[in-house]
């Protein structure tokens, strides 16, 4: 039965275990708010962000999808993290060409000392994607449980 | 037979398409496809044919046939809705006619497809006989005539005049209320049409492809299974499926459950025979080889399909194959490769 | 190009004989005339089947995957396009090199028959390319139409005569010399519309998908055992496109997988049924690699690293997609 609610975004961050994971559990450590919505996925490294999982996180229902990782140069495992940039580049400047707006996407380097830009970041990632309102042009609409 | 100034098809259209949902030929995104009819769509009457055929309305390509939604520990169960919505398809070509009641043969028998029953019950065609028909037409060697439709209304289109031919109760009924547009025939106009499909009937004659006879393909079911023609036949095929989604008689479906996050939704989709998880068993799909699955295919058309069928063939000629595959392989070669040298016709 | 096919035919009759190859891998004519198919040859009693004209398009390297199977070397026939395919698989190991016999053919452009049914010309019981012109005998009169009008999108984007791979050549000297036709000009008209706009043009081109697989099937940088859109564990196979997300996905997902490894030969927008333009989707992709990443040709050294692979301390922040400047906003 499809609920009836007021659409909050839904942002889904993936975070790499060394450094941005670590970032984020130093900024409720640091009882640092940031919002509730944010749902973090941890990964070992940025490395294995495979461009499906952003593609099925919108599916899912995601109105924002960022990766957060570990500082170009300071990647635990070397140099997952350059892949990783070479790679998401490219992915958003697809999705950018085909006319999902790019505020959507995002890679942020945050560091496992970085509790603050942690949160600042994500309260600003959650800032922008209300501005950008429910994602409609990715979205899958078998996957919505619920009507405006 | 009633007549109709070409001039005041946009009007018929209006006429029809502001009653029920109306399907037609129209050019759109650089092809000719059926197009949904609103103020402003086309008639597209000098394409040969569309790219995918009119079978998506009766069998389309993705059809949800339960919902399933989870609470706590009790399931519902939602049926997926029986389309009952009205709908008239104009300009279906006599070929993609004939394809419907091909398919009727495979989901009307028992046990019947209620999805596929019910649309085919709202669903009225008119068919438009063809003016030109092409070199990728051979719809005369499976007893198809290009110049007669079949279909609840016959139309064809004269020069500046469209000649209307109801067929069935259901064309009858919408005829009925159309009448307003249309003006009797008289004996001139008779002439001219049947003028008009001797010269359809010539074209037809010449086309590169016009002696094409599946009877043609001899030999026992095992002869032609085990016959050493298939290698060199399927060698170029890349397995792709794009000959099995033009065309308007394979029927082939797959069920499948997608998870919602919040449910299920299982639905049924097109199969293609060239997939390899075409009918795929917990061992796996029993046709391995690319081989296996394009001599699958082509003795499906020409072998098992007619056994079962009352020497019915499951192909109506309609060229679709012919221009689209990647590798210009299509079912006419097959025909021309084991068909037994005949100098009839 | 008549003469072309028969030093063809005599060029693999005589190394077939010499025992020098196991078979031919050319194209076969059809009944129709633009009809060629690929097929292979075993014995020079099937050689006068062997054709080459203008509507031998289809890319010949890829079946040299299953062909490597077999004992013995294959002659295989490229144009110059393809051996930029042949090269991609060798890079990635899927064809073994010894096992080939490359022979480079001169190209002067292949033809688009959908393009000839354009321009009215139907009906057509036979063809002949004579000069720069084609000339059709059809059922509704003799029609005749310059070469350049009928060309390919892919042929009008020709990157050039040159053969990234052969043992022998015959009639490279045949070949058109590239127009200088700038073949990133459709990604620059589409990356000038504000992103509305791009929307609405891939919604309008991606929902005639049908999902044939005939794009993915042909492509030669696509060539795994398992596709993932064929795999019911990898959450994303679907048959048929059920919504406008899975009419997206399957186009997103396979311009991504082959991004850096595509040769831009243009066999996927040829072979589409619905005629997507996907060589508008491959094609930012190379743009996006050359202006990021230094001009890469994947295919043209099958020794270099695709960029995808490879990476600087350097490299842009993904953070250039919005600041990059052009049309944004809705």
């Amino acid at each position: 039965m499809p609920i009836e609610r007021e659409w909050e975004p839904l942002i889904v961050a993936f975070c790499c275990n060394w450094c941005s994971y670590a970032g984020a559990d130093l900024a409720g450590t640091s009882r640092l708010n940031y919002p509730a919505n944010v749902k973090i996925i941890r990964v070992p490294c940025s490395c294995r962000v495979n461009p499906l999982f952003i593609l099925r996180a919108f599916q899912r229902g995601a109105d924002g999808v960022i990766m957060a990782g570990c500082h170009p140069g300071d990647c635990h495992y070397t140099s997952g993290n350059y892949y990783a940039r070479r790679r998401m580049t490219l992915l958003f400047s697809m999705l950018d060409y085909m006319g999902i707006e790019s505020g959507r996407t995002r890679v942020e380097w945050i560091s496992a000392a970085e509790g603050g830009k942690f949160a600042a970041v994500m309260n600003e990632f959650a800032g922008a994607i209300h501005e950008l309102g429910e994602n409609r042009r990715l979205g899958d609409i078998r996957c919505k449980n619920y009507q405006k | 037979m009633l007549k109709l100034s070409v001039s005041r098809i946009p009007e018929l259209l209006a006429a029809i398409g502001g009653a029920r949902a109306l399907f037609l030929p129209a050019r759109s995104g650089g092809q000719v496809n059926f197009t949904r009819w609103d103020t402003g769509v086309e008639y597209c009457g000098e394409a040969l044919n569309t790219v995918k055929s009119a079978k998506d309305f009766f069998f389309p390509q993705s059809e949800n046939l339960l919902t399933f939604q989870t609470q706590g520990k009790s399931i519902s169960i939602t049926p997926g809705g029986v389309p009952e919505e009205p709908f008239v398809i104009f300009g279906a070509r006599p070929c993609d006619v004939r394809a419907m009641d091909i398919l009727d043969m495979v989901f009307l028998s028992d046990p019947q497809d209620s999805f596929y029953k019910a649309r085919r019950e709202s669903g009225v065609v008119v068919a438009m006989a063809c003016n030109a028909p092409e070199e990728t037409c051979f719809c005369g060697s499976f007893g198809i005539d290009a110049a007669d439709p079949p279909g609840d209304v016959a139309a064809w289109i004269v020069g500046d005049t469209l000649y209307w031919d109801a067929k069935t109760e259901k064309g009858e009924a919408l005829t009925g209320e159309l009448s307003a547009l249309f003006s009797q025939a008289d004996g001139g106009d008779l002439a001219a049409l049947k003028t008009h499909k001797e010269e359809i009937a010539s074209i037809l004659e010449r086309l590169p492809l016009s002696d094409l006879r599946p009877q043609s393909v001899g030999g026992s079911l095992l002869e032609l299974f085990s016959s050493e023609k298939w290698g060199e036949l399927s060698q170029a095929c890349l397995g792709c499926g794009a000959c099995t989604f033009v065309c308007p008689t394979c029927q082939c479906y797959d069920i499948q459950d997608f998870n919602t996050g919040h449910g299920v939704q299982r639905f049924r989709c097109w199969d293609s025979c060239m997939y390899s998880d075409f009918t795929m068993m917990a061992h796996g799909n029993p046709r391995t080889s690319r081989l296996e699955r394009f001599r699958q295919r082509f003795m499906h058309k020409l072998v098992y399909f007619p056994e079962n069928n009352g020497g019915q063939y499951s192909c109506v000629g309609c060229g679709r194959c012919v221009s689209k595959c990647p590798v210009s392989l299509n079912i006419t070669k097959v025909i021309k490769a084991f068909g037994v040298k005949e100098n009839v016709r | 190009m008549q003469k072309l096919s028969e030093m063809m035919r005599a060029r693999a009759a005589e190394l077939l004989a010499q025992g020098a190859v196991g078979r031919v891998l050319g194209w076969r004519s059809g009944g129709l005339g633009y009809d060629p198919s690929p097929a292979f040859f075993h014995s020079a009693e099937q050689l006068p089947e062997l054709v080459y004209n203008g509507f031998c398009a289809a890319n010949l390297s890829k079946y040299l995957i299953k062909a490597g199977e077999n004992d013995g070397r294959t002659l295989v026939f490229l144009k110059p396009c393809d051996t930029y395919g042949l090269n991609q698989l060798l890079s990635e190991h899927r064809i073994d090199r010894d096992k080939t016999y490359l022979l480079g053919v001169g190209c002067g452009g292949m033809l688009d028959m959908e393009k000839a049914r354009g321009k009215g010309i139907k009906g057509v019981g036979s063809l002949e390319e004579a000069g720069g012109a084609v000339v059709f005998q059809t059922l509704y009169g003799e029609k005749s139409c310059p070469r350049s009008d009928l060309l390919l999108e892919k042929c009008i984007a020709c990157k050039g005569g040159e053969h990234m791979a052969y043992d022998e050549l015959l009639g490279a000297e045949e070949t058109a010399a590239n127009t200088g036709f700038d073949r990133f000009a459709g990604v620059n008209e589409l990356e000038d519309m504000p992103a509305g706009e791009r929307f609405d043009f891939w919604r309008g081109q991606l929902s005639k998908c049908i999902r044939c697989n005939a794009c993915r099937n042909v492509c030669p940088a696509c060539s795994c055992n398992q596709c993932v859109f064929d795999n019911a564990r990898s959450g994303v196979s679907a048959k048929a496109n059920a919504d406008s997300f899975e009419e997206n996905l399957f186009h997103i997902i396979r311009a991504y997988h082959v991004a850096g490894r595509c040769t831009d030969c243009g066999e996927c927008s040829r072979v589409c049924p619905q005629g997507i333009p996907l060589h508008l989707l491959n094609r930012k992709l190379i743009k996006d690699i050359n202006a990021f990443y230094g001009p890469y040709q994947a295919g043209a050294d099958p020794d270099s690293l695709p960029p995808l692979t490879d990476y600087t301390k350097e490299d842009v922040e993904p953070g250039v997609v919005t600041t990059r400047g052009g049309a944004t906003g809705c």
